[in-house]
């Protein structure tokens, strides 16, 4: 059997893999923070709580509705897209013109909120959910999970979708410029409020969606959130919020390299993506890919 | 407020804070204590030089399994064990700081909250911190040898005499030159570079202050409960903290105290309903931030500067 430095190829392939997974969770969730920052200048720190509740709403589905995997992938950005629609409404909006922290501890009391009433109804300990493609490909050195294949090229389509909608189209040139100067593209017309409203919901549904492609992985927990928020926002010290492509790039890279750590230096693969972070911020302060403003 | 109704209030609360252990259970006053000093030291960093940072737990719980561990394991006494985990927390305060003021606003408080999470799997793993269970036994011992801290109350009022001379310090540094200098970078970042002051040692040195402090009342929580485990630097700890500045009111010397008070006081009656307290400090933040920022001290100053203005104008 092949190996590198004394670990079996199988074992790395494996790790790999789980990581480019954990990766196309960091590049869907740093993806919808730094579309949601550039937008409306507020760090959402519920992020993490509503790929969470993305998460359990496809649990629920299939447990009070027996709808499966297929229209969850549907149902559930939808549903956590609209909960995001009403918070914005309610609270965010009050805040655009304020200091960028208070939009951080708001969202970080609906984070509180979110993850309390699901730990109340939930407890702490995870449900299981079952895994919509069962089966796998023989690659003789091992085995290789149609789910995981599946989760890691959707996750990337989906990533390359919201580059492309964003950079290519009419509504992402909209969303460009009112980055820019709001007031600007809003003297020629365009709704820019409601436009807001829609990036947020657009930004929350991304991780509902990316907590439904985790639910079959990983146990539907409601201390999932908690834990992935921070990483990402490590990530997103790294990568920058400047650039789409970037937040991508980082989220997948970061995700093998900690998949990696797991494999030769186990003790480290909680820490290694902070540890990344301290060098970036060493060497380049502004992150791979930011501008220094 | 004239001056002698604001020596009159100091008195009263200086006399409150001695006479309440005799009328309520000192352990949960010396928790109050403990977390008014952090909250206090937080305040100095986010209130008067502007830097959120969600990351403050590491300062705190850090300091905590440092003190217990000398003491417990290294058979120290209690006033080293106490030193030895403030200067980790200043030393860790300057790394930290280092680190993180190489970037601004909502990044700092990212880099911060990240750092310590990192820090929260190194307690988890190192071997000196007992992992799950964390640090638990410590004895007081003496105070200097002579002082028995037998008691509950004892020990109130050595964290009484702690929390009078943090508080202190905070208050000399916020009214001294070198707080209108972090108050100025505060207010205008640039404005205070070009005023020719080095912005970034200024925060480096609030940073360390804030971190030590913080530091200090992490050792005295545990001379209080005799015990430190991976809750205290968990990033709820952190968050708990920003709360308890938010809610007394950011950039006031009096907020984080009454903060602490109310939040610590909260947790102590709504323990038994378990999970909804998470729920409830998250609801507590919403309407914080959509409603009265200020804080309930910044609150009343606001009122009471609003009323001398008017009667000026009158």
């Amino acid at each position: 059997m092949e190996a590198i430095f004394g670990v079996p190829l199988p074992i790395i392939v494996g790790q790999m893999l789980l990581g480019l997974i954990n990766g196309a969770t960091y590049a869907m969730l740093s993806l919808g923070l730094a579309v949601i920052f550039g937008m409306l200048s507020v760090i959402n720190f519920a992020h993490g709580a509503q790929y969470m509740v993305g998460a359990f709403v496809a649990w629920m589905l299939l447990n009070y509705l027996g709808l499966g995997f297929w229209p969850a992938l549907l149902i559930a950005p939808l549903v956590v897209a609209g909960l995001g629609m009403v918070i914005e409404r309610l609270f965010l909006r009050r805040l655009y013109n304020d200091d960028h922290l208070y939009g951080m501890l708001l969202t970080f009391g609906v984070a509180l909120v979110i993850e309390g009433v699901f730990r109340y109804r939930f407890g702490s300990t995870g449900q299981a959910y079952p895994n919509p493609m069962p089966g796998g490909v023989d690659l003789g050195f091992m085995f290789l999970p149609h789910y995981r294949v599946f989760i890691i090229f959707a996750s990337l389509a989906v990533c390359l979708g919201t580059w492309f909608l964003i950079e290519r189209t009419r509504l992402g040139s909209y969303l460009r410029a009112s980055t820019e100067n709001a007031l600007l593209v809003r003297t020629f017309g365009i709704n820019v409020p409601r436009l807001l409203t829609l990036t947020y919901a657009a930004g929350v549904g991304l991780a509902a969606l990316a907590g439904v492609f985790a639910a079959p992985i990983q146990n539907v927990s409601p201390l999932m959130g908690a834990n992935v928020i921070i990483t990402v926002f490590a990530v997103v010290v790294i990568g920058g919020m400047g650039s789409i492509l970037g937040s991508i790039v980082t989220g997948f890279m970061l995700g093998v390299i900690e998949g990696l750590a797991k494999v030769f230096y186990p003790q480290a693969s909680a820490t290694v993506i902070f540890l990344i972070m301290a060098i970036v911020l060493l060497f380049r302060p502004a992150g791979l890919f930011g501008q220094v403003k | 407020m004239t001056r002698t109704a604001s020596l009159l209030l100091i008195v009263a609360c200086a006399a409150a804070m001695v006479a309440a252990p005799f009328f309520v259970y000192p352990a949960m006053l010396s928790k109050i204590l403990c977390f008014a000093l952090f909250a206090c030291a937080f305040n100095l960093l986010v209130g008067y030089t502007g830097l959120l940072s969600f990351g403050h737990a590491m300062f705190y719980g850090g300091s905590a399994y440092i003190t217990a561990y000398t003491i417990q394991s290294m058979g120290l006494p209690l006033e080293i064990g106490i030193l030895s985990g403030v200067a980790a927390a200043s030393l860790l305060g300057l790394g930290v700081g280092l680190l993180s003021i190489r970037r601004q606003g909502i990044y700092l408080t990212m880099i911060t909250l990240a750092i310590a999470q990192m820090l929260f799997f190194f307690f988890l793993e190192a071997p000196f911190t007992g992992g799950e269970d964390g640090i638990q036994g410590v004895a007081r011992g003496k105070l200097f040898g002579v002082v028995p801290l037998g008691s509950d109350r004892a020990v109130y009022f050595f964290v009484l005499c702690v929390f009078a001379l943090g508080f202190f310090a905070v208050y000399r540094t916020v009214h001294s030159p070198f707080g209108q200098i972090l108050r100025a970078i505060r207010e205008n970042e640039a404005r205070a570079t070009s005023l020719g002051y080095d912005v970034q040692r200024f925060k480096l040195l609030a940073f360390v202050i804030s971190a030590g402090l913080s530091g200090l009342a992490g050792g005295m929580k545990v001379i209080v409960f005799g015990m430190v485990s991976l809750t205290d630097v968990h990033w709820t700890t952190s968050g708990d903290v920003v709360l308890m500045a938010l809610i007394g009111g950011i950039g006031t010397i009096a907020g984080p105290v009454l903060g602490a008070g109310v939040i610590i006081t909260m947790q102590h009656y709504l323990a038994g309903l378990g999970e909804w307290v998470l729920a409830v400090q998250g609801g507590i933040f919403i309407l914080l931030v959509t409603f009265m920022r200020r804080g309930l001290v910044g609150e009343v100053v606001h009122l009471l500067r609003k009323r001398r203005i008017e009667a000026g104008s009158s």
